[in-house]
């Protein structure tokens, strides 16, 4: 038993709804999101500290014993995405201190921010199927605001799209649900894993293992992206990038807990399928890519191809491959985040989203234009910075798991990845100047810091990446033996 | 009764999935709404429906019905609720600003 674990669900929920009350005062709402956030990232960090020292961490609300109460379960790989989370979040909203614009800020910006954020650290400590579902609908239902505040023809017509695809695929995740409680009559993830392997992964376990695949794979736009496009241009600098960075990673971040704790004894199946799902996603998303000439699109083709990625590894199902995937989910979180509040500052800086229509900011900009440079090389993968570590991880795990195909395919889109960010970098900053400082529409005034921090970021976890490794080897060491979970969240007692 | 239960839900499903392949916004967010209870009472059926007496502590010795997928569906449907309602303002700011309510007309192009 321990109370921290509820306290990133709990902070930012209640000063959340505090906020509400003050409406009028921004400079209270700007002061209190920040303590939030950075209280969840103190908490976080706590957590990994006590995970370290002494094994998973688990609570039982209301003391009611599991499996028939909720358990919140806090293992070390959902403490390092809630610390990540953190600090991605606190840059997203320095970035929106500056842009967010004040329409948008009496109208309660930051209270849908912080409640964003109760829903995806929820996601993370939830032990418990459906609780993990109420998560999912906090997160998405601030999304569905965020999404449209403003009310331009842009977002509202893609936050229609946006709403109806995931209402749908609520409703499977219900139906997925109430088939699994038919079959194992319990919800807890830990219970269902026991029970599962009791009775062996038969054939309808298997079906709703890929019915569950099915309805996150629509989450974290894994094969089923073709909402995402659109309604990750469409919202804000600040939000597109808090959504980029964060609302699939929880899509992910369920694929594997599912399929690493529940689902895990028939691979040659339902892996396999991963595999070929993260592969399709990631020939698409650089077709994508490669094609468009508009920055919005590619970043948003961008987030696909890591998508594809990350799934990769755990498609492998080896040790080397999850390890890669945990590097490099984390650092997909924080480049993700920073190419998008790049590009979201090009645009604003221009007036324009099209490649053609500018060039030779590099004059006007050096530092932004740099920074660019090394956000496009961290999201491709070269030494020293953030993403080669996760890269040869995950290659090398689907090539020991005989998967050359799949380790193939996420190299070559990784070129491709890269030609397409350099492709920005070359249109925007390269070439005559023909924007004088005083026909650019905005400024970088206060801008450059969150980008900053996040670059300072993804170099130091390319650098630091050893430090790091304590830490990623217990969370590798808990998504592969499924015991050490159960045996925490039952604390040793013969399960029912 | 199951079989009763799951032809009803297979229909409540059937008219959702009509409407929401429609394209008026309204009659999407109808068809929306009747998929929810289609999957409401699955999750009764699949739970398993009234074989005893109240989960309660005095009457110990019936056999009794599971208590747990009635407060799933509370919740569900308290969810839905919210959703339902947030579709529906969005719908309508979306009419008063676009114009229309034909999801054909809506596909727009990235140059406004």
């Amino acid at each position: 038993m321990n109370n921290l674990i509820i306290m990133p669900i709990i902070v930012p929920l209640i000063i959340g709804m505090a906020m509400v009350i003050f409406r009028r005062n921004i400079k209270l709402h700007k002061i209190l999101s920040l303590i939030a956030l950075a209280a969840s990232g103190l908490i976080a960090v706590l957590l990994m500290g006590e995970i370290k020292a002494d094994g998973i961490q688990t609570l039982h609300l209301g003391d009611w014993q599991p499996p028939f109460g909720v358990s919140m379960v806090a293992d070390m790989f959902s403490s390092l995405l809630l610390l990540t989370t953190s600090i991605v979040a606190i840059c997203c909203l320095l970035y929106a201190f500056r842009s967010i614009g004040e329409e948008r800020e009496s109208h309660y910006f930051y209270p849908l921010f912080l409640f964003l954020i109760t829903g995806v650290n929820g996601s993370f400590i939830t032990g418990d199927l459906f609780n993990l579902f109420v998560c999912f609908e906090v997160m998405l239902i601030s999304s569905y605001v965020l999404i449209s505040l403003g009310g331009t023809k842009v977002q509202l017509r893609e936050s229609i799209k946006y709403v109806l695809t995931n209402i749908i695929s609520s409703f499977l995740f219900l139906v997925a649900i109430a088939y699994i409680y038919a079959i194992t009559g319990t919800l807890n993830f830990a219970h269902l894993s026991v029970r599962v392997a009791e009775a062996g992964q038969g054939g309808l376990l298997t079906i709703i293992s890929i019915l569950l695949l099915i309805i996150f794979s629509l989450k974290a736009a894994l094969f089923l992206f073709f909402w995402l496009p659109g309604s990750y241009s469409a919202p804000p600098t600040a939000v597109a990038a808090i959504f980029a960075a964060l609302l699939t990673k929880v899509g992910i971040y369920a694929i594997f807990r599912l399929f690493t704790l529940v689902f895990y004894h028939e691979p040659q199946i339902t892996h396999f399928l991963i595999g070929i799902l993260g592969a399709a996603t990631m020939i698409l998303g650089a077709i994508g890519a490669v094609a468009h000439w508009d920055i919005k699109n590619i970043l948003a083709y961008n987030v696909i191809i890591g998508v594809g990625f990350i799934i990769a590894g755990l498609a492998s199902f080896s040790i080397e491959g999850i390890t890669g995937s945990v590097y490099y989910i984390i650092h997909d979180i924080i480049v993700k985040a920073l190419i998008f509040l790049l590009g979201g500052t090009i645009i604003s800086l221009t007036g324009t989203g099209k490649l053609k229509d500018m060039s030779g900011l590099i004059r006007t900009h050096p530092y932004l234009g740099w920074i660019f440079f090394i956000a496009a090389l961290s999201l491709a993968g070269i030494p020293p910075l953030s993403g080669f570590l996760g890269k040869v991880f995950i290659t090398h795990g689907t090539f020991e798991a005989g998967y050359y195909w799949l380790g193939g395919i996420g190299l070559m889109t990784s070129l491709m990845a890269l030609y397409s960010v350099i492709k920005i970098f070359m249109n925007c900053f390269w070439g005559e100047t023909f924007l004088s400082e005083e026909m650019m529409s905005g400024t970088t005034k206060g801008l450059m810091v969150p980008i900053a921090c996040l670059s300072l970021l993804t170099i130091l976890l390319g650098l630091g990446a050893e430090g790091l490794s304590s830490y990623t080897e217990l969370a590798v060491e808990t998504l592969m033996n499924p015991e050490l979970y159960i045996h925490a969240v039952f604390g040793g007692q013969s399960t029912p | 009764m199951e079989t009763l239960m799951s032809l009803l839900v297979g229909l409540f499903f059937a008219i959702g999935t009509y409407l929401i392949l429609t394209k008026s916004l309204l009659r999407i967010i109808l068809g929306t709404s009747i998929i929810s209870h289609g999957v409401h009472l699955l999750i009764l059926t699949m739970g398993g429906l009234k074989t005893g007496g109240p989960p309660l502590l005095g009457l110990q010795d019936l056999p009794f019905t599971d208590a747990l997928p009635q407060a799933l569906i509370l919740t569900a449907i308290v969810i839905n609720f919210a959703t339902t309602a947030i579709f529906l303002v969005l719908s309508y700011r979306a009419y008063k600003v676009l114009g229309t309510d034909d999801t054909d007309q809506m596909r727009g192009n990235h140059d406004e």
